[in-house]
């Protein structure tokens, strides 16, 4: 597990490839009681004008915290974790899914001896997760 | 028609308590392939610290999202939750949610404001255990697209 004292602010964190495919849409619409069909359905998300089933946004964020996690390896260190929400991840039907790459620096040490971690998530080469930034407590 | 402006400062009264169950944590691990044993193993989040196995960072979205129905099923705001999306989400925790946590949440509206034809709503999801203490508190921006947007 990383120490406070091994930390300093620039460090760059391991980074992360993602693949999110229809299987773990159809997985986290269950384990997170988020049943909108533009997750799942191709016909609907057509329908309301987008180009496919796209991932949620919730777990596009819960996946990407890993290379935070993964890092600190106690995920009870992230105090506080916040993204926007900009361009969808459409996934498709393949059984290849998407990929998002998902790179983290540390940017801050605040006042209280916590950690400010600003996270980037990229699919296709553009962000889709906005502001993202999580905030660490270190042994 | 944009949305009515004095529900900002609402308060919806608190949910009833959801039961966090550590089968519950383990399948949202596995959904956000969150690897870690203390998502898993009663014993290993003990040695680390925690009365119990503890929720992935983002595990609050559940409560949050039951709690967002009384205000998407509220007639007096009539919000058409067909043209909503979700526009960002912060998680403030006092403590990671742990198994065995009965939890209740308390839903404030704290900002209602227009741009662009979009109306964005600034939620604040007050996350409890039903005896009282803090657990963590989510806020979102939902952004209802406008009939032209």
């Amino acid at each position: 597990m990383i120490k406070a004292a091994d930390v300093k602010v620039g460090d760059e964190l391991p980074p992360l490839t993602l693949r999110i495919t229809r299987a773990d849409l159809v997985k986290y619409a269950g384990a997170s009681g988020d049943f909108n069909p533009i997750h799942w359905n191709e016909r609907f998300a057509t329908e309301v004008g987008l180009p496919g089933v796209i991932a949620h946004g919730m777990l596009t964020m819960g996946m990407a915290i890993r290379v935070v996690t993964d890092w600190t390896g106690d995920p009870g260190a992230i105090l506080e974790y916040g993204v926007r929400f900009g361009r969808p991840v459409p996934v498709p039907d393949d059984g290849e899914g998407a990929l998002v790459e998902v790179t983290a620096k540390v940017t801050k040490l605040l006042d209280d001896g916590t950690f400010k971690v600003n996270i980037t998530a990229q699919h296709d080469g553009k962000s889709v997760l906005g502001g993202a930034s999580a905030r660490v407590r270190l042994p | 028609m944009p949305l009515d402006q004095s529900f900002i400062g609402r308060v919806y009264p608190p949910t009833p308590p959801y039961e966090v169950g550590r089968e519950k944590i383990r399948e949202f691990a596995d959904a956000v392939g969150a690897t870690s044993p203390v998502h898993r193993d009663p014993e290993a989040a003990r040695a680390a610290g925690y009365k119990d196995v503890i929720a992935p960072p983002t595990f609050a979205i559940i409560v949050s999202l039951k709690a967002n129905d009384v205000l998407v099923e509220d007639p007096d705001l009539g919000l058409d939750y067909s043209r909503v999306v979700h526009g960002d989400q912060t998680f403030t925790h006092t403590r990671p949610i742990t198994a065995g946590d009965r939890l209740v949440v308390e839903l404030h509206v704290d900002g209602i404001t227009s741009r662009m034809g979009n109306d964005m709503l600034a939620i604040r999801a007050e996350v409890g255990t039903d005896e009282g203490e803090h657990v963590c508190t989510g806020r979102c921006t939902l952004v209802v697209r406008g009939e032209d947007a």
